[in-house]
């Protein structure tokens, strides 16, 4: 009772990164609290699932198992985390900002009146004191998270109910075994009470999964476009410098807006958060929304014709003038020059 | 026989935080809300298109767009009966203010319940908050089925019974299948929403909630009243019959214990030009020191 629960969503059987990297973070928020870890995993076919959740930190993993349980849908999935929370009263609940996690964690908040903040940056325990009331409150989550298009950090609080909701997007969070691994003992959920016929309404006819081709999270080097690149075609030479060097093209989301660019490649808020060695930004203006998934990047050249771009305040090397002047001659130069 | 339907579809008006630009930054690097536009958001009008060539295939169906929010959000109202919405309602209450999502959810599903729709499209999310929580609230408030992160309406059954949608997922696609009355929402990935038509323009462009009304003259009301195409409606607290506990700050469980304003921080950059001589150095560094190559 009373614990911190992580809904540990599944890919092809296994629990996907967000998943880890949470259990990394509720096992630092458990301890702080006092409290057990514990994970929740909704499919089917997961026996032996516990080993890795417990590697992570889990303490206790609650298993619902049934084929009308895989893949995922929102109904039943939704009937189950209720009613197991219901018995339960985890006083937090995490899951990631995935598809289904923004599907499910909505569902499950607004049927247990618990309140949920999406895509939070950072999970912290804190206190609170009502400033009408006075009342005083111990060992809050304080849920922070971007807001208005990232230009303003908010931190969000759920005082009364519970549990407390929160959902983080993948790579925001790290992911580590826990220094000494959870019990991860197996509590089996007698789901079958929880469903009615009504749940299982909706059926999935048809699925695909494209697995991620392009990878922009994990390259080494990213040459980055914005709405300033100014159109599809101009982002070729974009391709082109990566091409060479061995790097991914990333978007700011203006771009992938304008359809300049495949959504896979968004970079930002709203998209992927990357942490590459050197991040060439061409034509980015450099708003918050975007500069949020970047700025932890080693090395930033911003390639931009306005010399007052906000980009340039987080730039190492700031080149003023045209994307399509300055990147042939840097394609030239590594030609000629490198091994 | 395909049965005429009737959708709604749920919109925001939201302030541009994609257009952030120079103009909009305070001296000390926080945003001027004020100096933003306000726009029909983005997705809210893919969901849109979605009804409305639902109401292509179906003639006779009605499309009605349902916000909420202050007397200005009317624009949006309109905007929509441009594109080809039959009309729309405007929640408008001071009981409403301070909303979070699951508020801001219960209001608009005591407003549902009131139209009685077979199917209510709404944007994937809105681009002042990013949440992606009020589709999925509203449907459960309602008791019906949720399809998010929709691309297309593939089909639905001419008795209105079932409807097939493609969604787009993290790493694919996925076609599912579900009962009428349900919440689709539309991801900004689908097709893009239809341009006002001018002929639409010109016959909606006098519509207006009552509050609105009482800036306009005489003859302007007469004609007001004998049209009814030009009335859009307002609906208070007391219209939608909604619990005052569970509405505005009161009703919301997330409260904002701090909000930080972001600032740019001052770190100097080097500054080059596109010149050759400025390129080659700078890329004759970068492979010295192994970052390339």
């Amino acid at each position: 009772m009373n614990n911190l629960m992580v809904y540990c969503e599944l890919e092809n059987g296994r629990p996907v990164d967000v998943s880890l990297e949470l259990l990394t973070k509720g096992r630092e928020l458990a301890d702080t609290l006092g409290c057990q870890l514990e994970a929740v995993v909704i499919g089917h076919n997961l026996t032996g699932i516990e080993k890795e959740l417990a590697e992570y930190g889990a303490d206790t993993v609650w298993i619902a198992d049934g084929p009308e349980l895989d893949p995922y849908r929102t109904l039943p999935h939704s009937a189950i985390l209720c009613g197991l929370f219901g018995q339960e009263k985890p006083q937090i609940a995490l899951m990631g900002a995935t598809v289904v996690g923004r599907d499910l964690g909505p569902r499950v908040s607004s049927a247990l009146h618990s309140g949920l903040t999406a895509d939070c940056t950072s999970l912290v325990i804190g206190e609170h004191t009502d400033n009408k009331t006075g009342k005083q409150y111990k060992d809050l989550l304080y849920q922070i998270r971007p807001a208005f298009g990232g230009n303003i950090i908010a931190t969000i609080i759920n005082p009364d109910c519970r549990p407390q909701m929160a959902t983080v997007r993948e790579g925001v969070m790290k992911k580590e075994k826990a220094a000494s691994p959870g019990a991860g003992e197996v509590r089996n959920i007698d789901y079958k009470q929880y469903l009615n016929d009504t749940d299982l309404a909706v059926k999935i006819i048809e699925r695909h999964m494209e697995e991620r081709k392009i990878n922009v999270k994990g390259a080494p080097v990213i040459v980055s476009g914005g709405y300033g690149v100014g159109s599809k075609e101009n982002f070729k030479l974009l391709f082109e410098l990566a091409e060479i060097l061995g790097a991914e093209v990333g978007a700011s989301r203006a771009a992938v807006d304008a359809g300049f660019a495949d959504h896979a490649r968004q970079i930002g808020q709203t998209g992927v958060t990357v942490r590459p060695k050197l991040y060439i930004a061409c034509g980015i203006s450099g708003q918050i929304q975007h500069t949020a998934g970047m700025d932890q990047s080693s090395m930033i050249i911003s390639i931009n014709t306005d010399p007052e771009a906000p980009i340039n305040k987080i730039a190492d090397y700031a080149i003023t003038g045209d994307v399509g002047d300055v990147l042939p001659k840097m394609i030239k130069y590594y030609r000629q020059n490198s091994k | 026989m395909k049965k005429p339907l009737k959708i709604v579809v749920l919109a925001k008006q939201v302030p541009d935080t994609r257009n952030v630009g120079k103009d909009a930054m305070k001296a000390d690097g926080t945003v001027n809300r004020a100096a933003l536009p306000a726009i029909f958001n983005p997705e809210d009008l893919n969901a849109l298109e979605q009804a409305l060539i639902l109401k292509d295939t179906r003639p006779g169906s009605t499309v009605l767009l349902l916000t909420m929010g202050p007397h200005r959000a009317a624009d949006i109202i309109r905007d929509a009966m441009y594109r080809g919405a039959d009309g729309g309602v405007l929640l408008t209450d001071r009981k409403f203010a301070g909303a979070d999502t699951l508020a801001t959810s219960y209001a608009l599903s005591r407003a549902l319940l009131k139209i009685g729709p077979d199917i209510i499209i709404a944007g994937r999310q809105a681009i002042d908050g990013d949440t992606a929580q009020v589709g999925p609230q509203v449907a459960e408030k309602l008791g019906i089925p949720q399809v998010t992160y929709a691309e297309e309406i593939l089909s639905l059954e001419d008795d209105n019974t079932g409807i097939v949608v493609k969604r787009r997922l993290d790493h694919g696609v996925e076609v599912v299948s579900g009962p009428l009355p349900i919440v689709i929402t539309i991801n900004g990935s689908a097709a893009p929403c239809r341009p006002q038509h001018a002929k639409r323009v010109m016959k909606y462009k006098h519509a207006r909630i009552p509050t609105e009304l009482q800036e306009m003259d005489t003859d302007y009301t007469r004609m007001y009243q004998e049209k009814d195409y030009l009335k859009i409606g307002e609906w208070s607290v007391a219209d939608v019959e909604a619990d005052d506990a569970q509405l505005g700050l009161a009703g919301s469980p997330t409260k904002v214990k701090a909000i930080e304003n972001v600032v740019f921080q001052a770190k100097e950059a080097k500054r080059l030009t596109s010149a050759d001589a400025d390129i080659d150095q700078l890329m004759a560094e970068l492979i010295a020191s192994h970052t390339l190559g």
